[in-house]
């Protein structure tokens, strides 16, 4: 106990001595807030940020949320639990005294405010807390900060944090008018370093009377950022072309097969990648139901179960309707729109006209942030699952027998039937390829779009003009058409606006199939032509 | 091979047919007293008016697929075309009725801030102008479009998709306000043609015979051409092209004709359609609508004329039928239909008739000697 009380006895002497080394400007701006003028109260909180005294931050938060209250000369705290304690020794106030009035603030004062709780939390615990701070002080320029700046940046031990005090302490010093010639030289250079928009604004709104080889170094510094940001911003743009064209990928690679091969157009192939993404809707409520656990890992149960769906429906779609109608382009066209027709009400009519919900496992979720890039994993999940489709199906042309067979078929119908091919076999199963791929297709854009019957309808068109562009009977035209349809789309966009820029790229398409009316990658010889 | 007369046997039925709608129809709904048997509700008249513009739009399709073999699937981008020439004439009509009353410009424009009337706009309130923008826009596209298409040898289904991208390019293009034509919502609330109210019944039951009267000056059209020299080499093209090539005829100008000329009858379609449905909206330019209408010349037969015609009727009844009837399975037995007649009626309804006429007289002349049981086509 009486130890106890020696303590608290040498507590009360250190904070007695902590305060009265900071004597002076504490207390002589606390009276300033009794005057009840804007401008006395803007100086009195920067006077009170800068002091360094232990109470500054309560005052200034007190003032912020109206509970700085003054009574007869007397400046109070009442604190958020309703006590009142002095401002002046931070002790508990005796009975309430009458005539309390809190001090006023406008819009001046709340930006002396703001400032000065940046400088104030500058030396938080909290490092979340710091990096807010800094941020602010980097907004307000506040001079009066510096001190508070200067030791929060020898303290700190977070290097994200002390970037953030570092550039902080460069735009309050560029800004502030005793600034030496070679500080404000290293605050451009610090400035120049960060490179964002912020960098950029402050650094081409300089103040008045700055020194020219300042203002020349600022010059050269805005023309270097400009020219990062205008890189950063281009290699988004080719990051979120890569991402529409991976997507135009996956939905139009299942038809260059049955294109390629059979030389049909399928009308109906947007409806397979569509029955793929009910697929994973289906999977998706099962392990709700029964095994939710295992929601992590739906979108591969999804995938084997969406080939085999739309791979099944695909090969029926062959053998009932399309082998009769070889020979006939034209009325293939018609008769898959037809089915396409069926199968989109079907759905309908089974799952309701109204979007259905495909959860996102947590793991794709999220974002990945490069320099100054931003990827979300969902996408890059997509890009990824893209090219993976896009590598099997090319190996599985290239060393499988059936791939071998698609080939001679591809090349020459009748030359492949002769030497011992089951042409009508190989239709089937390309067909059933096709459909399968575009299948697993909707898994994947089941993450990204709306899971609704008219799923298929709004690729469709898009995935034609890739292998229209592309070329047919050659996946690598496929991947080429794709990648330039997304990336060039993706351009297109800040200049003509989302819709204009695919009404240019149609048109581009359309003259461009004058020029090359068998796409990028044609196919020679004579085959192509019978 | 000989070339036919232009009164056929075909003709005269479609003609005659065609002669008792423009006077039936009108006479019941005018004379017939209203709840008799005989008579024709008003809503009906221009409903049967629509299918008599669908049924011109189907023929101009059977002119160049069934006669050329180019399967268009963007035929529905020249109808609208022509309907929104018709749609900006009745719009510069409603002058200051509109609901900002703006003497000069339409309430959508009022309502984008716009200050002064697009350049292409002009003229439009002069009917003359608008008839002849409802066959020139059109026409000037399809000239365009297959002056490149069809230089440089794009066929087959390559044709058939970069149509529908046509197509598809112009609905999103029609989509944005700063187009002009009224974006979304399209050109509506009109309230008079040539200074007659557009809602009237005698209106409605003028557009309705002029609608007839287009339907069989193109047929009568169409059937002069395929019976022509023209429509031989038309039909040489679509059966061997690049053999008809060799002939030394320049395939791609006969293509680029023909291909012009049927999107300026479905230009004209549009025009007549649009006065009669009161709106003209960028869904007309919907890939799935020219797909449509491909079934149509199917289910009535390809490269027949009366079938397209027979087929656009049929169709677009049996629609209206289903749509209030059974709305969830028009789109089953829509997709039916495409599937049905591509695999078992590939020559719709008239050409299976006439197949199978022709099957009953042979089985009759097999029997009658010196007679040719199975005379090679």
């Amino acid at each position: 106990m009486i130890i106890l009380r020696h303590l608290l006895a040498a507590f009360a002497v250190l904070i007695g001595m902590a305060s009265s080394a900071f004597a002076g400007v504490y207390e002589d701006a606390l009276p300033k807030f009794a005057a009840d003028s804007y401008a006395e109260t803007d100086a009195a909180i920067s006077a009170v940020a800068g002091s360094g005294h232990p109470l500054s931050l309560k005052v200034v938060e007190a003032v912020r949320d109206g509970r700085l209250l003054v009574s007869s000369g007397q400046i109070i705290i009442r604190e958020p639990s309703g006590n009142l304690i002095s401002a002046v020794t931070g002790q508990a106030f005796g009975p309430t005294p009458s005539g309390l009035k809190p001090v006023r603030i406008n819009n001046r004062v709340r930006r002396a405010i703001e400032a000065a709780l940046g400088s104030l939390t500058l030396l938080s615990s909290d490092p979340a807390a710091r990096l807010q701070a800094a941020r602010a002080v980097f907004r307000s320029r506040d001079e009066t900060a510096l001190p508070n700046l200067e030791t929060a940046i020898t303290q700190e031990t977070d290097a994200n944090v002390k970037g953030a005090l570092q550039i902080a302490r460069a735009a309050v010093l560029l800004g502030a008018s005793g600034t030496s010639t070679a500080d404000r030289l290293k605050a451009v250079e610090a400035l120049q370093a960060r490179g964002d928009q912020d960098a950029l604004a402050l650094l081409s709104t300089l103040p008045v009377g700055v020194q020219p080889e300042v203002a020349d170094a600022a010059g050269k510094a805005v023309e270097s950022i400009r020219s990062r940001l205008a890189f950063w911003n281009a290699l988004q743009n080719v990051w979120y072309g890569i991402s529409l064209g991976s997507v135009l990928l996956l939905a139009a690679i299942g038809l260059a097969i049955t294109f390629g091969t059979m030389g049909v157009i399928n009308m109906a192939h947007g409806e397979m990648v569509m029955l793929g993404a009910y697929t994973t809707f289906v999977v998706q409520e099962a392990i709700r139901t029964y095994a939710p656990e295992l929601f992590g890992i739906s979108l591969f149960l999804s995938l084997p179960l969406a080939f085999v769906v739309a791979g099944a429906v695909g090969i029926l779609i062959e053998r009932t309707v399309i082998r009769f109608l070889y020979g006939r382009p034209l009325e293939t066209l018609l008769a898959t729109w037809g089915l396409s027709l069926i199968l989109q009400q079907t759905v309908r009519t089974i799952f309701g006209p109204t979007n259905r919900e495909v959860g996102t496992p947590a793991w794709m979720s999220g974002a990945l942030e490069i320099g100054g890039l931003s990827l979300t994993y969902n996408r890059i999940a997509i890009v990824i699952f893209a090219f993976a489709a896009f590598a099997t199906l090319l190996l599985v042309m290239r060393y499988t027998s059936l791939g071998l067979y698609m080939r001679a078929v591809t090349q020459n119908r009748r030359m492949a039937g002769s030497m011992g091919i089951r042409t009508n076999r190989i239709d089937a199963l390309a067909f059933g390829l096709g459909s399968g791929v575009a299948g697993i297709a909707g898994v994947a854009l089941s993450q990204i779009d709306n899971v609704s019957p008219n799923l298929g309808q709004s690729y469709i068109i898009d995935s034609f003009m890739v292998v229209v562009f592309g070329g047919v009977g050659n996946l690598w035209g496929t991947l080429v058409g794709a990648m330039t349809l997304g990336i060039a789309n993706k351009f297109l966009e800040p200049y003509a606006g989302a819709v204009l820029g695919k009404i240019v790229l149609l048109v581009a398409i359309i003259l461009f199939i004058q020029r090359r009316p068998r796409g990028l990658f044609a196919l020679r010889g004579r085959a192509v032509e019978a | 091979m000989t070339t036919q007369s232009l009164i056929d046997r075909q003709s005269i039925i479609v003609l005659s047919l065609l002669a008792a709608t423009a006077v039936l129809v009108p006479v019941l709904n005018t004379v017939a007293p209203p709840g008799s048997a005989l008579h024709l509700s008003d809503y009906l008249v221009p409903l049967l008016g629509k299918y008599l513009c669908f049924a011109l739009l189907a023929l101009s399709v059977d002119l160049i697929w069934g006669f050329c073999g180019i399967l268009s699937l963007g035929h529905g981008a020249f109808f609208a075309l022509g309907g929104y020439a018709m749609g900006m004439y009745l719009m510069r009509q409603i002058g200051s009725r509109g609901v900002y009353a703006d003497p000069i410009l339409p309430d959508f424009m009022v309502f984008l801030n716009w200050r002064e009337l697009p350049w292409f706009w002009h003229g439009f309130d002069w009917f003359p102008i608008a008839a002849l923008m409802v066959i020139a826009a059109p026409g000037l596209l399809a000239f365009i479009f297959g002056w490149f298409a069809f230089r440089s040898r794009v066929t087959g289904v390559y044709l058939s998709i970069i149509t529908q991208a046509m197509t598809f390019a112009l609905m999103l293009a029609f989509f944005r306000n700063d187009m002009g034509f009224g974006g979304n919502n399209g050109l509506t609330d009109f309230k008079e043609i040539l200074g007659f109210p557009i809602q009237s019944g005698s209106t409605r039951i003028v557009l309705f015979v002029l609608s007839t009267v287009a339907l069989a000056a193109g047929y009568l059209l169409c059937k002069w051409i395929v019976n022509s020299k023209l429509g031989k080499v038309l039909v040489a093209v679509r059966d061997a092209e690049s053999r008809t090539r060799f002939l030394g005829y320049r395939v791609e100008i006969y293509k680029l004709a023909v291909f012009t000329l049927s999107a300026m009858i479905a230009g004209v379609a549009g025009a007549l359609y649009v006065p009669q449905v009161g709106i003209i909206n960028p869904s007309e330019f919907a890939p799935a609508n020219s797909i449509e209408v491909v079934i149509w010349v199917a289910v009535g037969g390809r490269g027949t004329l009366a079938g397209a015609i027979l087929g656009a009727l049929v169709v677009n009844a049996g629609k209206t039928w289903f749509t209030g009837a059974l709305p969830e399975f028009w789109l089953f037995a829509l997709g039916g239909l495409f599937v049905f007649v591509t695999l078992l009626m590939p020559r719709g309804i008239l050409g299976g008739g006439t197949d199978l006429w022709a099957k009953v007289r042979r089985s009759r002349t097999r029997h009658a000697p010196g007679g040719l049981p199975y005379a090679a086509e």
